[in-house]
């Protein structure tokens, strides 16, 4: 399938896909269309056809099933997918942000002899072929980069690909017998996905709540943890408070601590100095109340509140609260 | 209510340097000679003993494994070290005979154009003729920190070990020999507790220590007390800020200003000036460096250099340019009274800064600290041929040579700006004028920690960041490399309730944001307030030693990384 | 059991990177060091060194890159490598993923390993990838992200956190696992072994040495090309709202925020 574009769709153990593999989906499908190819999708474990048909809305013409192939680990899927691309010629191969998408991409890589670009943030059609865009350096700067002979394999940056969907359209589901190489079958799964509630882990949170030293005091904090309930979101915090005990280390975030990049980094009391920055630059959306308007932070937000946050934060976790529920 | 920092010394007691060695014999690293300092005279020295032992089997074999151990606290040797400068060649042709100054990496240009301005608020006058003093035809631009890399990088060619990451914690005497040090330990938390990856530190015996510490003269402060060896006047430091700029037009001098933004009146107090040094065709450094004797609480040398830059001679420079880099750190100032009175005792030599054979007038250091580096080894080398541990001969050595010479001329240069910087001026010209002849006698100097602070008002003129031309401490401590470990133990000794005034000093000293004082108590006025130390944020410049405080060492590998300062 | 460390020496988290616009590659030339995330891969062997269950012949440190790269190679030695291999060859330079992969898997093979560990990203490179491009190459089964590795007989069970959560992984040896930070707290290097590093053998070996084809590595043996560094996205300066009516600000956030479907 000259100019073909291949999808890995992770799904969990309940059958649903994953929204990433989704927006990947969509994004091929676009890409198909300017390229004048096909967009499909490859899918392991046991689902129904109707699921699988189900990608069509997303834009997948064809959905390769790999029943017997066992889910949640890489190594098979590039069995999978080596079979399907070899067999059907698909140019490249794509996939959503995430673990598996990164170590089927990588596994892809040394089975064909190809070329694979990761935390892509954009792909663009020049010249009948693919460029994939990426971040370098800490996000210092973009390359775009293009690939040597085919398949080319783009991994893409989490959330990178919004799904888009289109009622009616149907993806024909084909079955595939996949033969898994030898080395395929020496991981095992003993349990796949255990949740551990107690620790949220903030880089993988979509919206941060991040509390500075403009807070006050240490119990300030239940403010910003208010408004995270009210969001849906976590709480993050900066050295400075994390130094003087008013939250864990876990939550840090800069130069010393996490680095995050979430849709939404909500900056409250946090002055925005560069060592706090280094860690959060990247996120989609950045707001920030700080009642000092010369606060560096005001340079490089997306929406800026000059004001007191002890007066804003109660009422904009209560309007929030209401809006969710109403 | 003006403030005398001494009132307040830090809870610190050097004697906890001094110590027997501890781990049982079996576990003590042993090496020949141990070098405590990566720096100009640490390496220096760490270069003349091999090439010497090169020429020499049998001592090499006497020395063992390890003839030569460079011990050094930073990342890299050159992480900490930092200068304007205008170096002297004399030092380099002596190490290295066969290069030409066009085969060093470190050195930027010969200086072939200087002058001196004075500055007022808006216009940058001429001196000329120029003072004496300024004068830097025949000396190189170079980069301190590239220096030590370069000296460095031949040291371990010639077989010398240069342990970096590696603090030298305690001087290890007994019987009143110095032993060797004990290296610091890794892998402590916040109250000093062992963590999971604790690492204690060594024994590092050796038959001859050198201390080359460089201003902070960790270990060195620790001796010279113990041994008595304290000159006959008190140590004391200026203090220097200096950027690296990326600029569109070369500059084609080495300049030094005085004047603005530092101020005249004796009752401030403040000596220093500033330098602007081209750095090869699209790169120059400018720093501003101010006498730690100064008054005013709200004196910031990091403040004041923002403030230079707004000059228009200075912004025009930097039009359309981008900063790389920045650094602080501190210069003794001392001069020759306040040399140790003995460079050794036995199995201990102290080479460069460390003793302050800084000649403050000329600016000149490094080279001094690299001729005094090679007289150590030259003078330990020969001793422990003879199993001898007294390097006296060092001592004679420097007594002999340029270094007494030069500082025993400007000996008297620096003392007199406490009187204001027009006599100052007069007097150091004098000096200069006759060679040190008038006029004679010891000029006396109270010690930094006795000058009382008060607020005098500097930081109203001080510009708020733009962030192209002026930026603020913490831009400036990222750019410095700076990423120490959150949880590392606290290293600065200071007194953490003491006067407002006192406070303040320490607050605008810093360079590196490392004092604050909670908002709260900066509102409501009180008398007496905490201060709080972020610890992580120091870039062991040192100027805390002058005003109350003592920089102990961090662990190995904290603080800045300078690559080009 | 033999356990080999990938290794790779990346420019200092302290230094400004900077790509070099006219090679369109990263400029090497400041201050380098051990990758972080390698020094986890090297304590994670060490620990199941000391952990008793396997008996650990060997720990060799491997690493692709130019001359300086010996440096990193001490320092892993410095932290319990037994010795060291380091693969050099201008023939290498300007190798992509796939190239590395191809190489690091070749010199890996000469080794005959029973484990390979390594830091599942490097500070330089950003991939996240190489561990599980090498194990297809040396046809063994691959983890990565692994936060937690408890050995039994001749398998691995192992930790690590994906998609859904965490996921708890059994692996035969021989096999490749890349390790996430998470997983242990690096040791600091003794005095000794650091003085004794360089004592320790180093054996160097370029391409012909372990069989790596010219043409499939180094910048024309590359499957992508840089075509172009451009700067990051501009980003539009923010709106600054100050507050006067809070309760109007309120509304302006909500709206502001709805508009980007955040709430």
């Amino acid at each position: 399938m000259a100019g073909g574009i291949l999808v890995y769709a992770l799904h969990d153990d309940e059958g649903n896909f994953n929204k990433n593999s989704l927006g990947a989906i969509s994004e091929a499908a676009r890409l198909a269309g300017e390229l004048g190819s096909e967009a499909a999708a490859v899918v392991v474990g046991e689902i129904g056809d109707d699921a699988c048909a189900g990608l069509g809305a997303y834009g997948a013409k064809r959905v390769f099933r790999a029943r017997s192939a066992p889910e949640g680990l890489a190594q098979p899927v590039v069995d999978v997918m080596a079979k399907v691309i070899g067999d059907e010629g698909f140019s490249y191969a794509l996939f959503g942000g995430g673990l598996l998408g990164f170590e089927i991409g990588a596994g892809l890589t040394a089975r064909l002899n190809a070329g694979v670009t990761m935390e892509v943030t954009a792909v663009k059609v020049q010249e009948g072929k693919l460029i994939a865009e990426r971040p370098v350096l800490q996000d210092s700067a973009v390359v775009d980069v293009g690939y040597v002979g085919e398949p080319g394999i783009i991994i893409g940056r989490l959330n990178a690909f919004d799904a888009s969907e289109s009622a009616g359209a149907q993806a024909e589901v084909v079955d595939v017998d996949a033969q898994l190489s030898e080395w395929s079958t020496k991981a095992r799964m003993r349990t796949r996905g255990e949740q551990r509630g107690a620790d949220v882990n903030i880089e993988d949170a979509e919206i941060l709540i991040g509390g500075g030293r403009g807070l006050g005091e240490k119990d300030n904090f239940k403010l910003a943890e208010e408004l995270a309930g009210a969001m849906g979101g976590a709480v993050a915090a900066t050295r400075a408070v994390v130094d003087a005990g008013w939250y864990p280390y876990a939550a840090q975030i800069g130069q010393t601590g996490k680095t995050v990049a979430p849709k939404l980094y909500l900056a409250v009391g946090i002055s925005g100095a560069i060592q706090h920055k280094v860690g959060m630059q990247s996120s989609e959306n950045i707001v920030a109340i700080n009642k000092d308007q010369n606060a560096p932070i005001f340079e490089f937000c997306d929406l800026g509140i000059v004001g007191d946050l002890h007066k804003i934060l109660p009422k904009l976790t209560e309007a929030i609260a209401a809006k969710r529920s109403g | 209510m003006a403030v005398e920092p001494k009132q307040y010394p830090p809870p610190f007691d050097e004697r906890s340097l001094i110590a027997e060695p501890t781990d049982p014999e079996d576990e003590r690293i042993e090496v020949g000679v141990a070098v405590v300092g990566g720096g100009p005279a640490g390496l220096a020295c760490a270069n003349r003993l091999m090439d010497l032992l090169a020429d020499d089997p049998g001592l090499t074999e006497k020395l063992g494994e390890v003839p030569v151990a460079v011990i050094e606290k930073g990342k890299a040797c050159g992480a900490h070290t930092l200068s304007g400068a205008n170096m002297k060649p004399s030092a380099m042709r002596e190490l290295f005979g066969d290069l030409s100054p066009e085969d060093w990496p470190f050195a930027y240009q010969e200086v072939t154009k200087d002058a001196v301005y004075l500055l007022t608020k808006k216009a940058a006058l001429p001196l000329k003729p120029m003072p004496p003093n300024f004068r830097n035809h025949g000396n190189y631009v170079i980069s301190v920190a590239k220096l030590s890399r370069f000296l460095a990088e031949k040291a371990e060619e010639k077989g010398a070990y240069v342990l970096t990451e590696t603090v030298a914690d305690k001087l290890l005497v007994s019987d009143r020999i110095v032993r060797g040090v004990r290296s610091g330990d890794r892998g402590r938390g916040k109250e000093g507790q062992e963590l999971g990856n604790f690492e204690p530190g060594n024994d590092v015996v050796a038959k001859a220590t050198v201390l080359a510490e460089g201003t902070l003269g960790h270990l060195t402060q620790g001796a010279l007390d113990y041994f008595g060896l304290h000159g006959s006047l008190p140590v004391r430091w200026e203090l220097g800020v200096k950027e690296v700029w990326k600029v569109t037009e070369p500059l084609d001098r080495v300049i030094h200003t005085m004047g603005w933004p530092l101020r005249k009146r004796a009752k401030w107090n403040e000596f220093g000036g500033s330098f602007i040094y081209p750095m090869g065709e699209d790169k120059l450094c400018i720093g501003l460096v101010i006498g730690l004797d100064h008054s005013d609480s709200t004196v910031s040398c990091h403040d004041l250099l923002q403030q230079l830059k707004t000059h228009p001679f200075v912004s025009k420079m930097l039009e359309g340019g981008e900063r790389t880099a920045w650094g602080a750190k501190t210069i003794p100032s001392g001069g020759y009274y306040s040399m140790p009175r003995s460079l050794t005792v036995p199995g201990l030599a102290i080479a460069g800064d460390a003793a302050s054979m800084v000649n403050v007038p000329t600016l000149k250091g490094i080279h001094y600290a690299m001729h005094a580096g090679i007289y150590a080894a030259e003078a330990i080398f020969e001793a422990l041929k003879r199993d001898s541990l007294n390097f006296e001969a060092y001592d004679e050595k420097v007594r002999s040579s340029q270094i007494e010479k030069d500082l025993f001329n400007s000996r008297n240069m620096r003392a007199p700006f406490s009187k204001g910087f027009f006599l100052g001026g007069a007097v150091a010209s004098a000096m200069t004028i006759t060679q040190g002849v008038f006029p004679g006698g010891k000029w006396r100097y109270e010690e930094d920690t006795e000058v009382e602070m008060a607020d005098g008002g500097a930081e109203e003129s001080y510009p708020e960041p733009d962030n192209k031309l002026t930026f603020n401490k913490l831009d400036s401590v990222f750019l410095s490399g700076n990423a120490t470990r959150d949880d590392a133990p606290n290293h600065v000794r200071v007194q953490t309730h003491v006067p407002r005034e006192l406070a303040k000093t320490w607050v605008n000293l810093c360079p590196a944001q490392v004092y604050e004082i909670p908002d709260e108590q900066l509102a409501n006025g009180a008398a007496e307030v905490d201060v709080h130390v972020t610890a992580s944020n120091c870039v062991q410049c040192g100027a805390i030693n002058a005003k109350g405080g003592r920089l102990t060492m961090p662990e190995g590998g904290d603080g800045p990384l300078y690559q080009e300062v | 059991m033999k356990i080999c460390c990938l290794v790779k020496e990346v420019p200092d988290a302290a230094v400004q990177k900077r790509l070099d616009s006219a090679t369109k590659r990263l400029d090497r030339s400041g201050e380098k060091n051990l990758n972080p995330f390698d020094t986890h891969g090297i304590e994670a062997a060490m620990q199941i060194r000391e952990g008793g269950v396997a008996q650990v012949d060997e720990i060799v440190a491997v690493t692709m890159g130019p001359e300086t790269a010996v440096r990193a190679l001490h320092k892993a030695v410095a932290l319990g490598a037994d010795r060291s291999v380091h693969l050099t060859d201008a023939a290498l330079e300007g190798s992509d993923v796939c190239a590395t992969g191809y190489a690091l898997a070749k010199v890996l093979e000469s080794e005959q390993p029973d484990l390979v560990l390594l830091g599942q990203q490097s500070d330089d490179g950003e991939c996240y990838t190489i561990g599980a491009v090498v194990a297809d190459h040396l046809k063994m089964p691959s983890l990565t992200q692994v936060i937690q590795i408890d050995v039994e007989e001749g398998k691995l069970v192992c930790e690590r956190q994906a998609e859904y959560g965490y996921d708890t992984v059994e692996v035969d040896l021989p096999a490749v696992i890349s390790v996430g930070d998470a997983i242990n707290e690096p040791r600091y290097p003794s005095l000794k072994a650091i003085m004794g590093a360089k004592k320790k053998p180093l054996d160097t070996k370029a391409t012909a040495d372990v069989g790596i084809e010219a043409g499939q590595v180094g910048l024309d043996g590359s499957k992508t090309q840089v075509l172009a560094i451009n700067p990051p996205p501009q980003k539009e300066s923010g709106k600054i709202i100050e507050d006067e009516d809070t309760n109007e600000t309120v509304e302006q956030i909500i709206a502001w925020l709805d508009e980007r479907k955040l709430i």
